[in-house]
């Protein structure tokens, strides 16, 4: 069954390059790349399964011991990750199969499109189920490259010009990732996860400090936490509808999943608590109020992204196993229906013609099944009883209350508040795009839509096109998927829960990994770093 | 832990000149950038393989006299997806001077054009001097300039030439066109 791990990351990687060689023939191409994706979800349900019921699931890659060896480890958190993004990888896909064969695929060069998206799904799950910092590193790189050519997918001025600003952001926060490993190889004198939680309690505390710190900065740049948000907003909308969607689920919560993994593995004392709640505030605060001043639903979206990892980071910074456990939810929560959102934006693009919301209206009218997709998924991302959004920060809130300490309640006025300018920013669009009738969308004026800002890459054109019933039906499952996870919110808490349980101590993790205790690996000569002088 | 002093010079000199560079505009130089401090990075890296020692993996040598080969396979792993990155932040730039220079219509030449416009790409590459020119003359030729970008390109064009990218006038012209070709 461990056979798995390592084929979940190879068969995506295999699918990518028989999809370059059938270039010329798209069928297959988009035959091969769904079916490989299909059975990664499948592979990853079975994952699941058997990790949740027999335990941690590692792989020793080549015969190579862990620390010598790469080491594969999917645990229940890993397996979650693994799950909803292959489902969600698998959904948008069809999505954009559904938009090519509408567009007679004109516009992207498909033959590209395939093998890029399923590197970027290869990258993803070789994050997830990495059991050290430097295979992680390398995870993150084939997403992060994969993800440079999908955004700058066609090469037209404006998505080259945003996706510079894209990639020199990322290469900066992946140079800072190398340049933290390197210093936490020096420390520890190994980049194995389960090592480096067992000998980082013995590093002098200014030590752990500046490597927990430039872990946050790295990851948090990649999960655009507050101060280092700025990028996204502006590079997510500007990509094709499908591309947005899955960066907008996926990527930012590979960043999450690195810093919930780093930090309750190597930081357990919650010793970077404070300083996480006050971005996480930050984060939640700053990104909705952007999102409040947006015209555009494409970036409006993104600036909700942005406040929404807010609640995630809070979640981590409470880091009791509850609050894990709430917040392993909101990330699942978050993936399916921020994707949901998205792919819903892109199918108003089409039938509206623009995102804008100063030029659209009355597509309650011309598209009722386009508007029930956005109303339900808005509700949910709004926090709206009895949705899935409102029982993850429910959960994220107790979890806080819990604790108690004041700060506690400071967060959790500022999540509610950011919940309701959510819920206030998306009934707006609603209103402006959906109930507003057609006819007067021309000379328009009314306070609510008084301080909206265009976005600057707007081109003031309505262009309508058609929409393929797969994009409708892609759209529609994901939007069921966010459904099943309110409707089944107990057995999946459950899960989570226990997917905290496995996190909240590193001994768990440790324990997998080196099934026989890591006394038999005595520093060797080389690597082990520091000498425990400064001890 | 015991690490070369000219080493770890060396690789502050790096990252501190690597760090100025990138904040320059012209994308040329984010990308010099990009690679001194990549390079920083990959000595930090080795740095961090503590004393000196000999080759590790061959034969014959005890291991108390060996050097960590771990950083090594690191500094390798990451030296070949900088080499990566690099490639395509090329291409990239490449792109962005090519859109600058005659917008998204460069695409939809005809082949004559598409041969002179090549010619003058190659002699914009040969010095900054021969740049200016091409790019005056790429642009009389196309009559892409409307007035208001065509002087900017051109005096900045040689300092600034993946980078002007970012020239408004250009932007819309490209802008249209993209519209144009839906």
């Amino acid at each position: 069954m461990t056979a798995l791990v390592p084929l979940i990351v190879c068969l995506p990687l295999l699918g990518a390059a028989i999809t370059l060689m059938l270039g010329q023939r798209r069928r297959l191409q988009v035959l091969v790349s769904v079916l490989s994706l299909t059975a990664a979800t499948v592979m990853s349900a079975v994952l699941l399964g058997f990790v949740d019921t027999v335990g941690p699931a590692v792989v020793q890659v080549g015969g190579w011991d862990a620390p010598w060896g790469i080491v594969l480890v999917v645990d229940r958190l890993s397996a979650i990750m693994l799950l909803i993004s292959a489902l969600m990888l698998l959904g948008v896909l069809l999505f954009a199969v559904g938009q090519g064969i509408v567009d007679g695929d004109s516009e992207a060069p498909v033959s590209i499109f395939h093998p890029t998206y399923l590197v970027l799904a290869a990258g993803l799950f070789n994050a997830f189920v990495a059991g050290d910092l430097f295979t992680m590193y390398v995870g993150f790189e084939m997403l992060l490259s994969a993800s440079y050519v999908l955004l700058t997918l066609g090469g037209t001025g404006a998505r080259i010009r945003v996706g510079i600003t894209y990639i020199v952001v990322s290469l900066i926060s992946s140079l800072l990732f190398l340049s933290a490993i390197a210093l936490v190889y020096g420390a520890t004198g190994t980049v194995t996860l389960a090592l480096i939680a067992e000998r980082m309690p013995d590093l002098p505390a200014d030590i752990q400090l500046i490597l927990g710190l430039l872990l946050l900065i790295a990851f948090g740049v990649k999960a655009a936490v507050f101060p280092m948000s700025f990028w996204l907003p502006d590079s997510y909308p500007t990509a094709p509808a499908p591309v947005t969607a899955v960066f907008a689920g996926l990527l930012t919560k590979v960043g999450v999943y690195a810093i919930l993994r780093t930090q309750t593995l190597f930081f357990p004392d919650d010793q970077f608590s404070m300083p996480l709640m006050i971005v996480a505030a930050l984060t939640m605060l700053v990104g909705i109020l952007g999102a409040l001043a947006q015209a555009d639903i494409k970036r409006l979206l993104s600036f909700t992204l942005v406040s929404h990892i807010g609640y995630m980071l809070f979640g981590i910074a409470i880091g009791t196993p509850l609050a894990i456990a709430a917040t392993i939810f909101y990330v699942v929560h978050h993936i399916t229906v921020q994707t949901t959102l998205f792919l819903a934006a892109g199918l108003i693009d089409r039938v509206g013609g623009t995102t804008s919301l100063s030029r659209l209206g009355g597509l309650l009218k011309s598209a009722p099944l386009v508007a029930i997709l956005f109303f339900l998924g808005a509700l949910n991302l709004g926090g709206i009883p009895p949705f899935s959004g409102f029982l993850g920060k429910i959960a994220l809130f107790q979890a806080g209350t819990i604790v108690g300490d004041p700060i506690m309640y400071v967060l959790i006025g500022v999540g509610a508040l950011t919940s309701l300018l959510t819920l206030y920013a998306l009934a707006r669009a609603w209103n402006l795009a959906f109930w507003r009738p057609k006819k007067q969308v021309k000379d328009y004026t009314s306070s609510i839509s008084a301080s909206l800002v265009e976005d600057p890459q707007d081109e003031g054109t309505v262009l309508t096109k058609t929409v393929s019933p797969l994009m409708v039906g892609a759209t529609a499952s994901m939007l069921i998927l966010t459904l099943g996870l309110t409707v089944f919110a107990g057995p999946i808490f459950d899960l989570t829960t226990r997917a905290a349980g496995n996190i909240s101590s590193p001994s768990t993790y440790i324990d997998a990994v080196f099934p026989n205790g890591t006394g038999s690996i005595k520093d060797s000569n080389v690597g082990t770093n520091f000498e425990g002088g400064s001890k | 832990m015991s690490a070369s002093l000219t080493l770890v010079i060396l690789m502050a000199v790096m990252y501190a000149a690597g760090v100025y560079v990138m904040l320059e505009r012209s994308l040329t130089r984010v990308l010099i950038g990009f690679l001194l401090v990549g390079n920083a990075t990959n000595l930090l890296i080795f740095i961090m393989s503590g004393r000196p020692g000999s080759s590790p993996i061959v034969t014959g040598t005890s291991v108390e006299d060996m050097v960590d080969p771990v950083p090594q396979v690191l500094m390798l792993t990451a030296i070949v997806i900088n080499f990566g990155i690099s490639a395509l932040l090329l291409a990239l730039i490449y792109r962005s001077w090519w859109l600058a220079q005659l917008g998204d219509e460069g695409d939809t030449l005809t082949d004559e054009h598409t041969a002179e416009s090549a010619e003058e790409a190659d002699d914009a590459f040969r010095s900054s001097s021969d740049d200016d020119h091409a790019i005056a003359e790429s642009i009389d030729e196309f009559e892409r300039g409307d007035g208001t970008t065509s002087d900017e390109d051109a005096a900045t064009g040689a300092d600034n030439r993946a980078g002007s990218a970012d020239a408004g006038g250009r932007a819309d012209a490209s802008a249209r066109d993209e519209r144009d070709q839906r």
